[in-house]
């Protein structure tokens, strides 16, 4: 065995492209890479910049002067931006833990092969991946006949359920739960659920991560539900629509400085607007960008099951 | 269904009676997803007669009401669509869109998978890998942000730069020129990573000896590349862009709709059937027309992923969606 891998591993060395176009090779992938990260870096420079450099030289690489006051702004303006900010938290906490379990829960029937009305939900499942009622149809009812609408429950509820996270699961169960193991437990009296809590869970550890990873993801970075479903009720929005909002009307944090609390209506006057945009970017993605080299693994594994059968 | 398997033992009553209990139980599992299913996605689906409705508010002023009340009008709500110059324009962008998404990502993910696989430095490979990855993980919100940081008109970086250098300054979100060229950079900005990851998984799936045996043959690295790795990866690039083609009528909301900020004045380039879909509905409130145009983007859609899906089958019955 030794052996074996010193001599695969010279062939390796031998057998490889030549310098020049490693060079180009690492060129073209150095830039890509910069060019993937530099935009969040800008930002990030932007939301350090005094609001006078802002004015006089545009956003640039290179401002005239540095500045905190974003930030320190950020924090005094109570209610709102908090607000805001904990919505994001508690609806991706949320809508993460129940919808892990409901796709772990309609999973495992699907994976157990002596389960006689598999074909059934599976194909109850599926077919909502290729047809659906399209995008007004499932608003209105959604909004008037569910009750979906300025309320938590309609930021969360729509995206409980993915039939994909569903194939991505089952797969996870077929490649790592061996079927004697269930029998065994059948025949040593353990219930279903007690099958799947005590013993099927602990093997597909590794598949549970990835699916929470994948949906909290997509409860942080949502946008649209919000779009869709909420008018008057501002005490519910996400930090993404927040963001969205002050985006489209230059002046939405002078404007509506009351319902950012008191404290910014007395320094509305001379507010840092345009940084503290770019700085409440910054504290939406820091969570992603701090998380994001450990759950990467996982959710490559996820997302690779998913593209082969999905 | 015992009846039907007269070979069978004859089973006694206890034993049907746990089997019974077994499936029960499994139902009960499945039954949360399956009653979300039920409101969330099937319930829709009969609100495709709206489509075929001239959808109006009576008294008393509920949904099943409305829709029970509401005049037949046959095909009338689709009429606008073939009409309509704002109609073709959309169907024109989501094509073209997407078929400059499919061709371009295909190639250029390949490209960088090969090229990740092939370079000797390891750790430079994952760190690029890392950094490609990123933006997959942000929101179009996010998105739209680093972009306005560059383009915006009284701060972006761009036209003050223009300005710096007494040039004429362009206002990007007037300007709808611009944006194919924008679109595509910003999405082939958010998506390279995620297919090249995939690309990536599969080469490193090939197996090893193979490209023993070619170096042993006398075969070159680019030789290697085009008789190895290029035919391992022949089937994955088929079936991936198959199903691509099967959603060409789709749209990435997010991107059309907040990377170039709503701008009306964009709408000849930046409007696909998703936000055509939403804007009829939002800024006109045609509850008709809106289900109509989404209608028909499922039912294309529909026709789409089928034809696709057999078309894979023939290629690798494996693969297949279903």
């Amino acid at each position: 065995m030794q052996t074996h891998l010193s001599t695969g591993k010279r062939n390796l060395r031998l057998n490889t492209i030549s310098a020049p176009a490693e060079t180009a090779f690492h060129l073209i992938l150095g830039l890509f890479s910069l060019f993937c990260v530099v935009p969040f870096l800008f930002v990030i420079i932007i939301s350090f910049t005094s609001e006078d450099s802002i004015r006089q030289i545009g956003y640039s690489f290179i401002p005239l002067s540095w500045s905190t006051d974003a930030y320190s702004f950020v924090f005094k303006l109570g209610d709102a931006l908090w607000r805001s900010y904990f919505n994001s938290f508690f609806i991706t906490v949320v809508g993460t833990v129940v919808s892990v379990l409901l796709t772990l829960l309609y999973a495992y029937p699907l994976f157990r092969k002596d389960f006689r009305q598999r074909q059934f939900f599976n194909f109850f499942s599926f077919f909502t991946m290729i047809f659906g009622g399209g995008l007004v149809p499932t608003y209105i009812i959604c909004k008037n006949v569910l009750g979906l609408s300025e309320n938590y429950a309609a930021l969360i509820v729509p995206m409980l359920f993915s039939p994909f996270n569903v194939i991505i699961m089952r797969t996870f169960l077929q490649t790592s739960v061996p079927t004697e193991l269930i029998e065994a437990a059948t025949i040593d009296g353990s219930g279903e659920y007690n099958t799947l809590f005590k013993i099927v869970l602990p093997i597909v550890k590794p598949g549970v991560a990835t699916i929470a990873l994948l949906n909290a993801l997509a409860y942080w970075n949502e946008w649209f539900l919000a779009l869709l479903y909420i008018r008057q009720n501002t005490d519910v929005i996400p930090l993404q629509y927040l963001l969205m909002k002050m985006q489209r009307n230059a002046d939405f944090i002078a404007k509506n400085s009351h319902l950012l609390g008191s404290e910014a209506a007395n320094v509305a006057v001379n507010l840092p607007s345009q940084s503290l945009k770019m700085a409440l970017v910054v504290l939406i993605v820091v969570p992603i960008a701090c998380a994001y080299p450990f759950f990467q693994r996982f959710v490559v594994a996820g997302l690779t099951i998913g593209s082969v059968k999905g | 269904m015992l009846a039907l398997h007269p070979s069978l033992p004859r089973r006694s009553a206890s034993m049907v009676s746990s089997r019974r209990k077994k499936a029960l139980l499994l139902c009960s599992m499945a039954a949360p997803g399956a009653l979300w299913l039920l409101l969330l996605r099937y319930l829709p689906m009969f609100g495709i007669v709206l489509a075929f409705k001239d959808y109006r508010a009576f008294k008393p002023n509920t949904f099943w009401n409305n829709i029970i009340k509401s005049d037949w009008v046959g095909f009338s709500n689709f009429d606008f669509l073939f009409k309509s110059p704002d109609a073709w324009t959309m169907i024109r962008n989501t094509l073209l869109y997407n078929i400059t998404f499919i061709l371009l990502g295909l190639i250029i993910a390949v490209a960088f998978a090969i090229m990740l696989s092939e370079l000797t430095n390891r750790f430079a490979a994952k760190t690029y890998q890392t950094l490609m990855f990123f933006p997959y993980f942000l929101s179009w919100v996010v998105a739209s942000y680093f972009l306005f940081a560059f383009l915006d008109n009284t701060s972006g970086m761009i036209p003050n730069l223009q300005k710096l250098a007494g040039q004429e300054v362009i206002d990007w979100y007037q300007s709808p020129e611009y944006w194919p060229a924008l679109l595509i950079g910003a999405s082939l900005w958010k998506n390279i990573g995620y297919s090249t990851v995939l690309y990536l998984a599969a080469i490193t799936g090939i197996d090893r000896t193979q490209y023993e045996a070619a170096a042993v043959d006398g075969a070159t690295k680019w030789q290697q590349i085009r008789h190895v790795t290029l035919p391992n990866l022949r089937t994955m690039i088929i079936i991936l862009f198959i199903l691509n083609v099967g959603k060409i009528f789709n749209a990435d909301f997010g991107l059309f709709y907040n990377v170039p900020l709503n701008s009306g004045s964009l709408y000849s380039t930046t409007q696909v059937f998703d936000t055509y879909v939403y804007r009829a509905y939002m800024n006109s409130g045609s509850v008709g027309m809106s289900s109509a145009a989404g209608l028909l983007q499922n039912v294309i859609g529909f026709v789409c992923i089928i034809a696709a899906n057999t078309i894979v089958r023939r290629v690798d019955a494996d693969s297949s969606l279903f």
